[in-house]
């Protein structure tokens, strides 16, 4: 089977959604539509261009360009966690949590699903490890945006609360605590409701290509399962990173709750 | 010194300085605005603070944060209540005694929060105070919300824990009688300084 050839007039005529989206937004006065489209326009550009860069990539197949891009993947994604918050840490706290969480999480996982899991020869074959990390590294950013934005705010606006708690004598985590579960489950919702429906309600996305690029289903439909699990191991252990960071942050070694050490949001 | 404060700085307030001896009450009065509330969440490690705080010769810093906080209850102007139910904030249920003493209904433990009067969440935010069974109390206006005879009645309370589990109490008012009636010295916070009166 042959993929139909998409081309870029068909894909104007999806780009019309988009516009009307943004149009409806505005009228509502929501204030996220400059987000969307410039959101839009990055998709299409980023697209456009790594198309370039992963042709170059996989027909040279050399080690120090993987790990390039690798760490510009990196450094996109926390700049992006950080520009997402409405109340971000002084300083260079936010893209830091940020960049250590998909660090220790993403990496970590994408290169046991690599060693361990996939094992392709060599290891760093990058039609594998680029696809991968990107994978879990997309899906962990998203959590990791939501719930680092969940528990900022939610630790601002409860402050009061908080400190009333730290006054009758609880720890620091005691006093955060409903906050914090709550900020988890924000941030992985939306990987447990499509794994839940996976197959039902969507076909994931990768499964999809490798179906339309001619594998077979059950093949496709392993990779996927994989795929799902690295997912949620990623955005789950960087979650529990990362609001560890913050709590550390947001109080300092005498249990104060340091509402100093966030900015003031930007408007 | 139940509490000894010396040069305690915090935002704009320098060098506050002040001795709170075992079973003494100590008020400390002044306008709105003047810093009286900062002066105790400063004491009680809440917010920065500089400066020397010492409970019977042991400084602040050598008690955890967690058991300096339960040794000096800070009892906020305005309670807020963020458990199901009245009854999850305490570690153990107040003596009924003391309910009966403060008007509040027993059942009133059960209740969700929302239901309470203002009054009623101030005097159930003492007992939640209390049932850490603090050493030194910080009283930010305790009775601000209350009619006489409760005020008389959460005074006489608060008296009598003292004297009978050796504590002390800084009692913030704007009340000249009640400073009277409760304290044996009295500070004026004004133009960021403490001065006795």
């Amino acid at each position: 089977m042959n993929t139909e050839s998409l081309s870029y007039l068909d894909l104007s005529l999806a780009l019309v959604l988009v516009l009307a989206l943004a149009i409806l937004l505005r009228a509502y006065r929501l204030g996220v539509t400059r987000s969307l489209l410039v959101a839009t326009v990055r998709l299409v550009v980023q697209l456009s261009l790594i198309g370039h860069v992963l042709r170059f990539l996989f027909a040279s197949g050399n080690e120090p360009y993987i790990g390039i891009m690798a760490f510009v993947m990196l450094c996109v994604a926390s700049r992006e966690i950080m520009a997402r918050q409405k109340r971000r840490l002084r300083g260079w706290g936010s893209f830091g949590i940020g960049a250590g969480s998909l660090f220790f999480s993403s990496f970590a996982i994408a290169l046991y699903s690599i060693l361990v899991v996939v094992r392709p020869e060599p290891w760093y074959t990058p039609q594998y490890v680029i696809p991968l990390l990107g994978m879990i590294m997309s899906n962990t950013m998203n959590a990791l945006t939501l719930s680092m934005d969940r528990l900022t705010s939610a630790v601002y606006d409860h402050r009061d609360v908080i400190e009333q708690r730290l006054a009758l004598g609880q720890s620091a985590r005691e006093a955060i605590k409903s906050y914090s579960k709550d900020c988890i489950r924000t941030g992985i919702t939306p990987i447990i409701n499509s794994m839940a429906t996976a197959g039902i309600v969507a076909l994931p996305g990768m499964m999809t290509g490798q179906i339309l690029a001619g594998a077979s289903p059950l093949e496709a439909v392993r990779y996927q399962i994989m795929i799902w699990i690295l997912i949620a191991a990623g955005a789950g252990f960087g979650m529990a990173f990362a609001l560890r960071m913050l709590e550390a942050i947001l109080f300092d070694n005498r249990m104060r709750l340091r509402l100093d050490r966030l900015a003031e949001p930007k408007h | 010194m139940s509490l000894l404060i010396r040069n305690l700085s915090f935002l704009d307030w320098r060098d506050l300085s002040l001795d709170l001896g075992a079973e003494e009450i100590v008020a400390i009065m002044g306008d709105s605005g003047s810093g009286k509330s900062l002066f105790l969440r400063a004491i009680a490690d809440l917010i920065l603070s500089e400066g020397t705080v010492e409970h019977f010769g042991k400084s602040r810093e050598e008690f955890e944060p967690i058991d300096w906080r339960k040794k000096v209850g800070f009892l906020p102007a305005e309670i807020f209540w963020w458990e199901d139910r009245v009854v999850d904030h305490f570690e153990k249920s107040p003596p009924a005694d003391w309910m009966k003493r403060l008007s509040l209904e027993e059942g009133s433990l059960d209740w969700q929060p929302q239901r309470l009067s203002m009054g009623e969440r101030q005097r159930l935010g003492l007992l939640r105070m209390l049932d850490r069974r603090p050493k030194v109390l910080l009283l930010d206006e305790p009775t601000a919300n209350l009619n006489e005879s409760a005020t008389e009645s959460v005074e006489s309370l608060i008296l009598e824990y003292i004297t009978r589990n050796e504590a002390s109490a800084l009692w913030v008012t704007h009340s000249d009688q009640q400073a009277s009636r409760v304290a044996s010295k009295r500070y004026r916070m004004r133009n960021k300084q403490l001065q006795k009166f």
